[in-house]
């Protein structure tokens, strides 16, 4: 192409310094025209986009988290209730036992001195017993005395003491106080 | 133009040439001693602007939530640039620079289109001065942001003396690193687009004149005007898929050599 326009045509690569004018005025003018009044307004439109979609998944995270808390707090309700209802059984049968052992105790310490009371009652009647018995014995003794010896032995002091003796060796035999003087 | 080719159609068939990008001026004057001429091309370059302003003024009016058909479209299309070019090869910091990537590559798309909108049929990227333009404010801006970003002295060390290189290789390495970074850089940036726009133009009025040249042949020749015709057809979506593709190409290599100059240590 060079090679043919080496006549007395112009050469191609070589730029009219006019037109090169021409051409920056030209595209000074889109230039300026495009980014004042064309791609700020689509910068706008495509940040005001992304913000819609952007804002409507930040409003559905809020909306799940709520959710999700709101559940956290039911579950750990649920879960203090069942704790709650755990403790209040455990306290009841902590309760049951313990009335139950007071009762126990109660009745053994009243079966135990019941039977502390019938023995001291046995005791008290069975030293009369033996008192008893013991006087007779001697009157017994005395009168079989009397019986065999006669009636020249009695009445006479003499008498009376052997009878005593007799009684407090007796009494010393048995190890009870001297009642049968009374 | 046109005109002139078919008047001359009787001898012979005269292909077209440069003087396709040198259409009489409409009107010219001068200032400050530069000659100014608006042409019919400065005209479709002005057009193709006006439609892009148009089109993404209308589409960024009152913008909605949920856009409209045109707001989408606006977005989606500033969106291209701005995701899968700027994010894309800039990383986080460029979406600083989506404005000028967005309005660099539908400058360059709009006046690339041209060459295939009827009655316009020539890009004004055919033209070198524009794509020399727009590579030199490319070269301007990743020089800048680079020295801006490291400082002269680091930023020319780090393009000329790259580490780990053994020192006497430098006497090689050097050099080529300068001419690659500092000349062919612009130079391959302004030409690849305006060669492309240039040829493109070109082959598609090779195949528009050679369709109408054929027809006026007074022999059964005539027929072949058809595959004329079909090849335009066929080049013009070529060339629809060429305009695209340039534009873009433009466009990323302007955001990997803005990255060179910001990542370079």
């Amino acid at each position: 192409m060079l090679m043919l326009a080496a006549g007395g045509e112009p050469n191609p690569l070589i730029p009219n310094l006019g037109e090169v004018i021409i051409g920056l005025v030209a595209f000074a003018v889109l230039g300026y025209a495009l980014m004042k009044l064309a791609f700020p307004a689509f910068e706008r439109a495509y940040a005001a986009r992304t913000e819609a979609i952007e804002g409507g998944l930040r409003r559905a995270e809020e909306t799940q988290a709520e959710a999700r808390r709101v559940l956290e707090e039911y579950t750990r309700q649920m879960a203090e209730a069942r704790t709650e209802a755990a403790t209040i059984r455990d306290d009841a049968r902590a309760d049951a036992e313990r009335i139950t052992e007071a009762m126990r105790q109660h009745a053994q310490e009243e079966s135990a001195r019941i039977v502390a009371r019938g023995e001291e009652q046995l005791a008290g009647q069975r030293q009369y017993l033996v008192a008893e018995l013991r006087r007779e014995i001697g009157q017994l003794s005395v009168d079989l005395a009397e019986r065999i010896v006669g009636d020249s032995l009695s009445g006479t002091v003499a008498r009376r003491k052997t009878v005593d003796r007799f009684l407090a060796e007796l009494d010393d035999v048995s190890g009870v106080g001297p009642r049968a003087n009374a | 133009m046109i005109a002139n080719v078919l008047a001359s159609a009787g001898p012979g068939f005269q292909a077209p040439g440069v003087d396709e990008f040198y259409p009489t001026p409409l009107g010219e004057f001068s200032l400050l001693g530069i000659q100014f001429a608006i042409t019919r091309i400065t005209l479709i370059s002005w057009v193709a602007v006006a439609l892009v302003i148009g089109f993404f003024v209308l589409a960024a009016r009152r913008p909605q939530l949920v856009p409209g058909r045109l707001q989408f479209a606006g977005e989606s299309a500033y969106g291209l640039i701005r995701n899968s070019v700027a994010r894309e090869v800039l990383g986080h910091q460029g979406l600083r620079y989506a404005p000028y990537l967005a309005s660099l590559f539908f400058f360059i798309l709009a006046n690339n289109i041209m060459g295939i909108i009827p009655f316009a049929q020539v890009s004004p990227n055919a033209k070198f001065a524009l794509p020399a333009l727009l590579a030199g404010l490319t070269y301007i801006m990743f020089n800048y942001i680079g020295i801006r970003q490291h400082g002269l002295v680091p930023y020319l060390r780090a393009n000329l003396f790259p580490p780990g290189v053994p020192w006497p290789m430098y006497l090689l390495v050097t050099p080529i690193e300068f001419a690659s970074t500092f000349i062919f850089r612009p130079v391959t940036l302004a030409v690849r687009l305006f060669a492309n726009m240039f040829a493109g133009h070109l082959l598609l009025a090779v195949f528009a004149l050679g369709t109408v040249y054929l027809l006026s042949v007074p022999n059964f020749s005539k027929i072949f005007s058809l595959a004329s015709f079909a090849m335009a057809i066929v080049m013009t979506f070529f060339e629809l898929l060429i305009e695209v593709l340039q534009a873009y190409v433009f466009t990323v290599l302007t955001a990997v050599y803005l990255e060179g100059a910001m990542s370079e240590h």
